[in-house]
């Protein structure tokens, strides 16, 4: 039996409506600077490769999650890479229908060990398949402001 | 009580207003450090703790998840835990019985906040931790409940403001001497009583500041401790315990369930005087008359005694019974798990006699280090010894 | 002895200017979250009351507590409470502030003045917060008897805001 029917007096279920007013402001931290401004800039992937495990992280970061060693070396990796996994989406954040629904990549670039999400475009979702080539479609320099957005989509290569 | 635990390593970053870098970055550096500054390396660590305050902060969700990778937690048992202020020093009560079961032989424990992300103001977090239906509606701010039991303490007491005060003169002239500290200053009692009244009797330098910051210790059983370092320091006693949520039915003048958090943890430690037992002290400090509630509360002093303490210079760091000597919350920042963990890490460096500039007079065997939150009803204690 | 000092502490302060002149690259992010908090049972009843000018509290015969607010379990004796009570909509002024910030940081030139009000009927000690009206803030003190102001009973929508504020008993 739900709670609601258990109530005798409806006058007593009372609800207070109300939302948490939060705003956050986040910077994009040492290692996101330089992948995000070598990315506005250059229109590059730049990533950092750890000495001890190899692994490549794409966006670099300072340190390696695995043997805690502080990344310096900075590398370019290509801006295409391989197609890892894929999503249709057809509802919003809301629960909503969305008029065009969104397809969404897992990309592996080449020249790194990790994945980077980002929509796909140019593609239709019964052509797509996994371990196809993708290259990403960039803002027009002018345009572009150091974020995740200044890559459009990536596209079939 | 368990297996003999010490802290072997601590880390910890600057306390800014803003930093650069991201949460995660945070926590790697004063996790790395810990772990630098007693030669272990990540592989040697059994499980990780991580402290850390209301995502909302740091505007992250599920931030245990997300700060993981800093906090050296790739691929091992790792544990968030949370109890608002109180965190910074309940993280290492938490890592302490992973260590003194035997479930583990190490325990990094990582805290990390940063406040900045919060716009326009971290205040406004704290509107929801008001009951929503019979609070909230009033427009509740986090100064309301400070004031008011500062209030109800001075008034109990008839206490002074000057006197009160002079834990923010003291606290912030300590960390001019702290590398980390974020708003060390010469201040004066009479810039305090000047300072703009934001809740009175709340006045801006009454109140210590937003801060971002990360802190970590290294925590081992007796056969690691002794093999990485001659200079321990135990853990010998740890407490905790809580009042009711119902902060309105609650005694503002006195804080019990500090009383009973550090009797838990003097009972263990074997401490029956802690007056004379205890030779350095850091209690929480975000408020200038909470350093003051909170001695009372650890029985460092008599009720109502701990103004005049601090009048006759007792608990200054050339005192008999320095409190604060790190420059606290009020000098050193109150990112405000890792400001918890930067008090234990402070007695850390003291006991050890690696406190620089900052080194108290006395000679110091043991300490205590307490902070407290959630609904301003938890107490966190941890008894530590050389 | 002084190994501290050579210690260097990592940490990168940034100042408002590197902000404002975007020195740094930053997002914003508004969450979008809204809720409906269920009042419950206990509060339910309370507003209820507070609707028609009464305010509810609730005894444990264990302890012998009254309580306020309400709630339906003592979370002393852990047991369902036992008797819900009419208590009055006087009280004594448990201790007070005069407040010149609003919630989300903004300054404002009269004081709110916030107080626990420890509600006559009730424990000694319980108390509920609520601001105070019609007075000095200068006269504020703490043993202040005060009565509590209520909304015209026409207008009220059960919420705690249905009572306005507290003033003071006598002159
Ligand atoms: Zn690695
Ligand atoms: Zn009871």
């Amino acid at each position: 039996m739900a709670l609601k029917e258990r109530v005798e007096r409806l006058t007593q279920t009372k609800a207070w409506y109300g939302e948490l007013p939060v705003e956050s402001l986040y910077t994009a931290g040492i290692a996101g600077e330089r992948f995000f401004r070598t990315l506005k800039d250059n229109g590059e992937f730049s990533g950092t490769k750890c000495k001890c495990c190899g692994i490549v992280y794409v966006p670099g970061r300072i340190f390696c999650e695995r043997c805690f060693a502080p990344l310096e070396e900075w590398l370019t990796v290509a801006s295409y890479g391989t197609l890892e996994s894929w999503t249709v989406v057809y509802v919003g954040l809301d629960g909503s229908r969305l008029a065009e629904p969104i397809i969404v990549g897992l990309i592996r670039l080449d020249g790194a060990s990790t994945v980077l999400v980002h929509r796909l475009g140019e593609v239709t979702p019964d052509t797509l398949s996994i371990g196809m080539k993708f290259t990403a479609v960039l803002k027009p320099k002018t345009k572009r402001e150091g974020a995740i957005t200044d890559i459009l989509y990536f596209k079939p290569v | 009580m368990g297996r003999r635990v010490a802290i072997v390593g601590v880390g910890m970053t600057k306390f800014v207003r803003r930093a650069q870098e991201t949460g995660q970055e945070l926590a790697y550096h004063a996790a790395k450090m810990a772990l630098d500054s007693c030669g272990l390396h990540l592989g040697q660590v059994d499980g990780v703790v991580l402290g850390s305050a209301p995502d909302s902060f740091d505007g992250v969700h599920m931030k245990g998840e997300y700060l993981s990778p800093g906090a050296g937690a790739w691929g091992k048992p790792y544990m968030r835990c949370f109890v608002g202020g109180a965190t910074g020093v309940f993280s290492v009560i938490n890592g302490w019985y992973y260590v003194a079961s035997g479930l583990f032989d190490t325990c990094l424990v990582v805290c990390e906040e940063k406040m900045s992300s919060f716009q326009p103001h971290a205040q406004a977090a704290f509107l929801t931790i008001f009951d929503h239906t019979t609070e909230r509606p009033l427009k509740p701010n986090l100064l309301w409940i400070f004031a008011l039991e500062m209030n109800r303490y001075m008034s109990t007491y008839g206490l002074r403001k000057e006197d009160i005060a002079l834990v923010a003169v003291k606290n912030k002239n300590n960390a001019l001497d702290h590398p980390c500290a974020q708003i060390a200053d010469k201040v004066t009692v009479e810039e305090i009583l000047k300072s703009e009244v934001l809740a009175w009797p709340v006045q801006r330098l009454d109140v210590s500041p937003v801060s971002d910051g990360a802190t970590a210790v290294v925590l081992a059983n007796e056969t690691v401790a002794r093999r990485v370092t001659d200079k321990p320091v135990w853990i010998e006693g740890v407490g905790w315990a809580l009042d009711t949520a119902y902060w309105t039915n609650r005694d503002l003048c006195y804080p019990r369930y500090v009383e009973e958090a550090a009797r838990m943890a003097y009972k263990m430690a074997g401490v029956t005087d802690p007056r004379h037992q205890i030779h350095v002290a850091e209690p929480y400090d975000p408020f200038d008359y909470k350093e003051l509630h909170h001695m009372e509360g650890l029985l460092l002093c008599g009720k109502g005694e701990a103004p005049q303490l601090t009048v006759d210079g007792v608990t200054r760091r050339d005192g008999e019974l320095p409190v604060c000597p790190s420059g606290g919350l009020l000098g050193v920042g109150n990112p405000i798990s890792a400001a918890g963990l930067m008090k234990v890490a402070e007695l850390f460096w003291q006991l050890r006699g690696e406190a620089g500039k900052r080194q108290i007079a006395r000679k110091a065997k043991r300490g205590i280090a307490q902070a407290w939150g959630d609904l301003m009803q938890v107490g966190a204690v941890v008894v530590v010894g050389i | 002895m002084n190994k501290e000092k050579k210690i260097e502490f990592p940490g990168t302060g940034l100042s408002d200017a590197d902000f404002k002149e975007g020195r740094v690259l930053t997002t914003r992010w508004k969450v979008d979250a809204r809720y409906t908090w269920d009042a419950g049972v206990a509060i339910g009843r309370y507003l209820e009351g507070i609707k028609k000018g009464v305010i509810l509290g609730v005894r444990c015969y264990k302890c012998g507590r009254t309580m306020v607010p309400p709630r339906i379990f003592c979370e002393w004796c852990f047991r369902n409470i036992d008797e819900w009570v009419e208590l009055k909509d006087t009280g004594t002024v448990n201790t007070f502030s005069l407040c010149y910030v609003t919630w989300d940081v903004k300054r404002i030139k009269e004081p709110q003045i916030p107080a626990v009000i420890e509600i006559d009927g009730a424990s000694p000690g319980m108390g509920i917060m609520h601001l105070l009206g019609e007075v000095d803030p200068q006269k504020v003190h703490i043993g202040m008897r005060v009565k509590a102001v209520w909304r015209p009973a026409g207008e009220r929508e059960g919420a705690i805001t249905d009572i306005l504020y507290w003033k003071p008993l006598e002159k």
